[in-house]
């Protein structure tokens, strides 16, 4: 069988981590697909994994009863989707759709945690790694919201 | 036809009276989204050819109303039309809107520093458009597609409001398809049906195919847009020496007189609109300015 091993070594999420840790990492790995059109996640369910995109677009949105479904962010190749795993209580905060047919690796949150919890090296070097697209993240959302592009008033 | 410039370096100002508009027709008008438009003009006086360098703009005079700066969006080397791209938000723009067929405008220009298309031959071409900073982008495009040889990848990101802002959506269709440009476009509010990309427009650089060793960046945006896109540019390993950006302040003369334009040491309307990075980032930073 294909060890996803490789693919997880290659991506730039997991640079230069130590070998042991990718080992590791890909023991708590699966391969996934979603259809065009469907949640990967929805708003308030559990939220036990976390997925590398590695083909597909994938929409982060929220649903508001007056403007339906909004989009506020869309990931895709090389993107990593979901941080809601790693912060209690664990619930998804905004839902994710695939909007084309979308492949990514799973990597089980559950299981990553305890990992984390057992060995603080690999949890450290895991939240570093975290806290880094977290903040690449938050400046961009930043800067949507200053809404650059409106005529000065 | 090629421009042998110097590093965005100063291209000599227009000679005879470079303070007198010349009277130009407008020939057609096209509404590019819903507050902006594309204005062909041809100049009243045939004896003399307009021509210009990509980056540059014209002080563009609607008669009785004021005169305010417009980059040329054109084909700098299609002498016999002139295209001025803007969006109308205020008081001149919005008047140059409500004109037509056979109205006439008054030029001043080309004026100011062109981009360094000279220095970006052999190179990868990451190109950075926000919002309407399309346009003063556009004359580069048709020059570099002209010359496509002589570069290496050429990639467009752009960043729109929404999906109705986006400008030039078929002629971006066209250089993606026939003219081997890498063309990225997200918008910062998504509307119903739109497939495509949403965030801002640092979000794609990190999907721009090129070599970060030997590429050279242009970018045009408002200023916030322009010091993250720099940012992002330099954490993928361009050397800041590489980038260019174009900057706006409002002008009167147009041609390094009466100081409206000054930007620290600098007059943007005669050391720019178009920058090296280097030479401004630490004036980017500074608020006072
Ligand atoms: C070198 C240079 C090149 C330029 N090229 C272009 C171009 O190709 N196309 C184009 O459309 N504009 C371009 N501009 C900007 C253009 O000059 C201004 O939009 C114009 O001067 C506004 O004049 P106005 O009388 O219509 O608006 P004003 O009456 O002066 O302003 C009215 C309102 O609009 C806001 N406003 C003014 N300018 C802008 C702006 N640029 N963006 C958002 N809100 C604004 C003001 O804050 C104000 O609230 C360029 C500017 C420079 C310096
Ligand atoms: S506009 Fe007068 S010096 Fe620049």
């Amino acid at each position: 069988m294909e060890t996803l091993e490789p693919i997880i070594t290659s991506h730039p999420f997991f640079k230069d981590l130590d070998k042991k840790y990718i080992t590791l990492v890909t023991g708590c790995a699966s391969n996934v697909r979603f259809d065009g059109g469907k949640f990967i996640f929805r708003e308030g369910e559990e939220a036990h994994q976390f997925y590398l995109i590695r083909q597909g677009k994938v929409a982060i949105e929220i649903f508001t009863p007056d403007r339906g479904h909004i989009v506020i962010e869309t990931l895709d190749e090389g993107n990593i989707l979901g941080w809601s795993w790693l912060i209690p209580p664990y619930q998804w905060h905004f839902d994710a759709r695939a909007l084309e047919a979308t492949r990514a690796i799973a990597l089980d949150g559950k299981c990553l945690r305890k990992k984390c919890e057992e060995d603080h090296d690999f949890g450290y070097e895991f939240l570093k790694r975290f806290a880094h697209i977290m903040e690449q993240r938050l400046a961009a959302s930043r800067i949507q919201l200053l809404d650059l592009y409106d005529v000065r008033t | 036809m090629t421009f042998e410039h110097e590093v965005a370096t100063k291209v000599a100002v227009p000679d005879g009276l470079p303070m007198a508009p010349r009277p130009f027709v407008i020939r057609r008008t096209r509404r590019e989204t819903y507050d902006t438009f594309t204005l062909e003009l041809e100049s009243t006086i045939k004896t003399k050819p307009f021509s210009f360098a990509p980056g540059q703009f014209n002080m563009v005079y609607v008669f009785g109303v004021g005169e305010v700066p417009i980059s040329i969006s054109g084909d700098p080397d299609n002498m016999d039309k002139l295209l001025h791209t803007a969006r109308a938000v205020g008081t001149v723009t919005k008047r140059m809107s409500a004109l037509g067929k056979g109205d006439v405008l008054g030029i001043r220009g080309p004026f100011g520093a062109a981009w360094p298309l000279a220095e970006a031959k052999g190179k990868d071409v990451v190109i950075v458009a926000g919002g309407i900073g399309l346009p003063p982008l556009r004359p580069s495009i048709y020059s570099i597609m002209r010359n496509r040889g002589e570069y290496g990848r050429v990639c467009l990101l752009y960043g729109a409001r929404t999906p109705s802002d986006i400008l030039f959506p078929r002629e971006m269709e066209t250089w993606r398809k026939k003219h081997g440009i890498d063309v990225f476009i997200t918008v910062d509010r998504s509307m119903k049906g739109w497939k495509g990309n949403v965030g801002v427009v640092t979000t794609l650089i990190p999907k721009a195919t090129i070599d970060p060793l030997n590429t050279l960046a242009m970018i045009v945006g408002p200023e916030v847009m322009m010091r993250f896109s720099a940012l992002e540019l330099l954490k993928r390993g361009i050397d800041p020496a590489t980038i260019y950006v174009s900057m706006e302040r409002n002008m009167k003369c147009g041609i390094g007189l009466c100081g409206h334009c000054q930007f620290g040491p600098h007059f943007i309307c005669k050391d720019g609109p178009v920058f090296p990075y280097n030479r401004i980032k630490e004036l980017l930073m500074k608020r006072e300015i």
